[in-house]
């Protein structure tokens, strides 16, 4: 999932980087509104977690693999700015340290990890939930999947920077139909690990979970 | 040690526990986007990065001939680290227009 430098032209890197960095900017302002500071070390965790998760590259098909995106995860337990932040920090942390991810595509990665798979994913996450029953197990099911779904829909932004300013001369069409194959495979994993690990902070701790009813600090929004 | 306290301990060492030991059974294969670019050919594309050089690209996989000991080492640095980091960011960020919380 992470785009190396090169795929993308200069122009459009530049453009998503400024995207990005703004978006950064309304991220941490909007998360000011609610994250109290007693919230602050498990927001720090979760981005130590979707870090430590993204490791673990699952098979999904013979020579293919995936790792968890996260976004979901995070802004289910945190919120979806925060889970734009976690996501932010944790391809930081990626690419400066490990060189995984092109500096000059940061941007492009935050916007496809942390705009459409947190945020995205949290507002297809809520659009889930009021079909769902409010409790535990509705929780669970709408994250598992909505992260299932924001998966393949965050290839979809590669997809889109890739029709704007790809460097190869390759036939969209198939890079489309390919990407979204993998993906799909891709998001059952996410749905799954996601599901599991909100199931386990849900059924000890819902007070914690920023998604969950349940919820004991603020929000910005209501959740009904 | 209060309820909050267990928790991120708990889930701290939960964290350093899949990065350094779960990580270990990765799969090596290409990854979504990566697989998709040797399909369709513009994996040649890709530029070498700005940092590949330095010791712990790549997951520090040139740091010692022990692969095992260079995914733990880099699983336990980059958990920190995004802990710390992120740790900071949200400080920064948190809520200060109301009283702070009455002390632990």
């Amino acid at each position: 999932m992470h785009i190396p430098d090169g795929f993308i032209n200069g122009a459009t890197s530049a453009g998503f980087g400024a995207a990005a960095a703004g978006g950064l900017g309304v991220a941490i302002k909007q998360t000011g509104r609610y994250l109290s500071e007693r919230q602050v070390p498990l927001a720090g965790l979760v981005a130590a977690f979707v870090f430590a998760a993204q490791m673990v590259n699952f098979p999904v098909s013979i020579g293919v693999s995936g790792h968890l995106l996260g976004g979901v995860l995070a802004a289910v337990l945190v919120g979806p700015w925060a889970g734009f932040v976690v996501l932010s920090v944790v391809l930081i942390v990626q690419g400066f340290v490990f060189a995984d991810g092109g500096l000059s595509a940061l941007g492009l990665n935050i916007v496809n990890m942390g705009f459409v798979g947190a945020v995205g994913g949290y507002w297809l996450y809520r659009l889930l939930l009021k079909a769902l029953p409010k409790d535990g197990r509705g929780v669970i099911l709408a994250a598992g999947i909505a992260a299932g779904i924001a998966v393949p829909l965050a290839a979809m932004g590669f997809f889109a920077q890739y029709v704007i300013g790809g460097t190869a001369s390759v036939s969209t069409g198939t890079v489309f139909a390919s990407l979204l194959g993998t993906h799909l495979l891709i998001g059952i994993g996410e749905g799954i690990i996601t599901a599991l690990v909100i199931g386990a902070v849900v059924h000890s701790r819902p007070d914690l979970v920023y998604g969950a009813p349940a919820y004991a600090g603020e929000r910005t929004e209501v959740l009904r | 040690m209060n309820d909050t306290k267990r928790i991120f301990a708990v889930g701290l060492l939960v964290a350093i526990l899949i990065a350094v030991v779960v990580a270990q059974f990765a799969s090596s294969s290409p990854d979504g986007l990566e697989y998709v670019a040797e399909q369709e050919g513009f994996a040649a594309a890709a530029t070498d990065h700005d940092l590949g050089d330095t010791p712990l690209a790549d997951y520090g996989e040139a740091l010692t001939s022990n692969d095992g000991l260079n995914t733990a080492v880099a699983g336990l640095i980059g958990t920190l680290a995004t802990l710390g980091l992120g740790y900071g960011i949200f400080w920064l960020a948190r809520r200060t227009n109301h009283a702070p919380p009455e002390a632990p």
